[in-house]
């Protein structure tokens, strides 16, 4: 990713390489920020799923049973709607819940809890009874897996009043976000892109990075994960690794796309987006989840309306379909592949107004 | 169907291992104060269903026939240390617990969902209008008891005590058997206090509970049940006491059944006569609670006519100044909408409610 950092981003990419990078997968990345979650935070907890003796069945918890003991670290019966309401009850007692569905198709059944109570408990007690709840969902399709375990839940869960939803695309991201997602006194979707568990890249672990929108370490905001100038490609999680690829083969052709990497799918980060489409005056929003009302069309509404004047084309966007997630067999004609967002690419290069 | 404080007893709760007041033996002076809250909570409530009559409060749910279940439950909380989980029918268990009554009514008179009282200050958690949806949060609060590590048997007087409240209707919940199973496996300290007041709106318990009880439930989570009658206060005072000092002393959940009966509409939009008759009401309801408990304190010459003509006068006096209170809520700032939806604000949301205050002060 060194490629992706701007100019502006120059004072971060110092102070990376003064620190040394340690090379971890993203599934390591989050085990890390874990134990470094309990070890500072004796508030903290991690229940879930088979998350205590097996460390969870992509081993995201792998040790940490041990290390902090099952009061800390500890399994609980397979009721989704249970975790989330004892993790309710745990924020009210006063501890820093940071409970675990073992897949996005696995929130439906606690998708009463999070909308009714844990989104709302803050609100209804007039600020008394905070919760500060980080929900680890693995999410996203790609990995060939059977019904419901290929969910993207970002449009339904940042639709919900009370909640932050976030989503790393690269293990250093993974590390620092959900860091910064668990000192946070509200509740926190943090949906990790199971897709990309285990491609390893560069972490830097340093807490003092500078906040600038880069990809450094920053935990605010949108990141622009590869700087261009003839359109910007928004998207989030495992797409973004994707539309980084797109990048790369448009640069063949002389076409620069830039690469925004949304992160913060609520609150989003509209000032980021502004200014990206500002500059490059065309995007295309590239998501996993069914077109109609997903993420995108409120990215296309922001964009619109902040970028009106600028913009030389409506804002694409790269969807999966309006279609129950399909089978593994399937699962690459769903999921936007590289064509399609050239596809993308290519109808809001040649817009032209009528 | 027979009155249903009739019910066949179920009690597998084991002798205390913590020291229990015996309510049999409670003196004239606890047991005129018993009465004064039944009284006060029973004026308070046909009250309540008054204003909203009146006008004063778009809607209330009223619990006439339950105010012993209540009183007596709510009295063997200890609010400095445990925790009650309500519905949006235990105004008795809010008025037990010394929650302000005006703080409480706001929900019903639409000011704020929660109401106005502080439920940490309190010990009574927001007012609920999911039913069942307040049962897992007393889970994962009295766990969090039992993790705080402090308070086992002998150390500081026993655990906090997380009381869930919810009705025969709720029960059907998925998400009670899910709170009953985790609190049994993580022998968290919680009293599942159950009233079965027989009606769900328009269902009658026959067609919600199968097997007619849910205390007899607790055998199959190898949880202690007692199942009482719910219109004698001090009988629910006592098993509610026993079942907190099981779970205070760290030996894990208990069931308790309070049967009683809803002696009026779900709420005041509700219509009881398209599902039951007076003759019904009349047969199933058995003896009014808070007569019942009038002949318990004559016949130990606890308390005469007259003590009865005055509390009952101060419970009026008492509900008259509640009343005031109510008409005095003004409403809460529309700003407010926006204040509590995080801890930490967004951008996006200050943004509406910068745009909220410029329009509506436009208008």
């Amino acid at each position: 990713m060194s490629n992706a950092l701007q100019n502006d981003t120059l004072e971060s990419d110092r102070e990376m390489a003064s620190t040394p990078l340690v090379q971890l997968s993203m599934q390591q990345a989050i085990n890390r920020a874990l134990g470094e979650i309990l070890e500072a935070d004796d508030r903290a907890l991690i229940f879930g799923e088979d998350v205590g003796v097996l460390g969870g069945v992509f081993r995201v918890t792998d040790g940490l049973q041990a290390r902090f003991g099952a009061n800390r670290v500890f399994d609980t019966p397979l009721a989704e709607s249970g975790i989330l309401g004892t993790a309710i009850g745990l924020a009210m007692a006063g501890f820093h819940p940071i409970p675990e569905v073992q897949f996005d198709g696995f929130a439906y059944p606690a998708v009463n809890q999070i909308i009714t109570q844990l989104a709302r408990m803050n609100y209804r007690s007039r600020g008394t009874l905070p919760m500060p709840v980080t929900l680890r969902v693995p999410s996203f399709g790609g990995i060939r897996a059977p019904e419901h375990h290929g969910e993207s839940l970002e449009s339904l869960f940042a639709h919900v009043p009370g909640l932050k939803v976030v989503s790393p695309s690269n293990p250093q991201q993974a590390y620092h976000l959900l860091k910064h997602a668990a000192a946070m006194p509200d509740p926190v979707i943090f949906m990790e892109p199971k897709a990309r568990y285990w491609n390893k890249a560069g972490v830097n672990l340093s807490d003092n990075l500078t906040d600038s929108a880069s990809d450094s370490g920053s935990v605010e905001g949108s990141v622009i994960a590869r700087p261009g100038k003839h359109a910007t490609l928004i998207a989030w999680g495992a797409m973004v690794s994707r539309c980084l690829q797109v990048a790369e083969l448009a640069a063949e052709d002389g076409i620069e796309l830039e690469v925004l990497d949304l992160r913060w799918l609520k609150p989003i980060d509209e000032a980021g987006l502004s200014a990206s489409v500002s500059r490059t005056r065309r995007a295309i929003v590239v998501h996993e989840g069914p077109h109609t009302a997903g993420l995108g069309a409120e990215v296309a509404a922001l964009v619109s309306q902040s970028c009106f004047d600028a913009l030389r084309a409506p804002v694409e966007r790269v969807t999966g379909f309006d279609v129950p997630y399909p089978s593994g067999d399937l699962e690459d004609e769903y999921i936007p592949n590289i064509d399609r967002i050239l596809f993308g690419v290519q109808r809001v290069l040649e817009y032209r107004r009528g | 169907m027979a009155p249903r404080a009739l019910a066949a007893t179920l009690d597998t709760l084991p002798p205390p291992v913590l020291p229990l007041i015996d309510a049999d033996a409670a003196g004239p002076d606890e047991l005129r104060d018993l009465y004064r809250m039944l009284s006060n909570v029973r004026r308070l409530d046909a009250a309540a269903v008054a204003w909203q009559r009146q006008g004063l409060i778009p809607g209330y749910a009223p619990m006439l026939g339950q105010e012993a279940a209540q009183v007596g439950a709510g009295a063997a909380v200890d609010a400095t240390r445990d925790f009650v989980f309500p519905t949006y029918r235990e105004m008795g268990v809010a008025y037990t617990l010394g929650v302000n009554m005006v703080d409480y009514m706001s929900t019903h008179k639409a000011i704020w969902h929660g109401g106005l009282y502080d439920p940490v200050a309190t010990g009574f958690a927001p007012f609920q209008a999911v039913v069942g949806g307040s049962v897992l949060h007393a889970v994962g609060w009295a766990h969090g008891q039992t993790l705080n590590g402090v308070g086992a048997v002998g150390v500081d007087g026993g655990l906090g005590v997380g009381l869930a409240f919810l009705g025969d209707g709720a029960s059907s919940q998925g998400d009670v058997h899910e709170a009953m199973n985790f609190a049994a496996i993580l022998k968290a300290p919680v009293v599942f206090f159950v009233q079965n007041n027989g009606w769900a709106i328009s269902v009658p318990t026959e067609q919600q509970v199968a097997g007619g009880s849910v205390a007899a439930r607790a055998a199959g989570y190898d949880m202690p049940a007692v199942r009482v009658d719910g219109n004698d206060v001090l009988a629910v005072l006592t098993a509610t006491q026993r079942a907190v000092a099981h779970a205070r002393a760290g030996l894990g959940p208990v069931v308790v059944e309070a049967m009683t009966y809803r002696r009026g509409p779900h709420s005041t939009s509700d219509d009881p006569g398209r599902y039951r008759t007076l003759d019904d009401e009349k047969i199933d309801g058995g003896e009014d609670p808070l007569s019942r408990f009038r002949s318990v304190l004559l016949a130990s010459n606890a308390a005469d006519a007259a003590f009865f003509a005055e509390a009952d006068a101060q419970a009026q006096q008492q509900a008259d100044d509640v009343r005031d209170g109510v008409v005095a809520l003004s409403s809460r700032p529309g700003s407010e909408m926006f204040d509590f939806v995080f801890q930490e604000s967004t951008p996006t949301l200050g943004a509406q409610a910068r745009q909220w205050r410029e329009e509506s002060e436009h208008v």
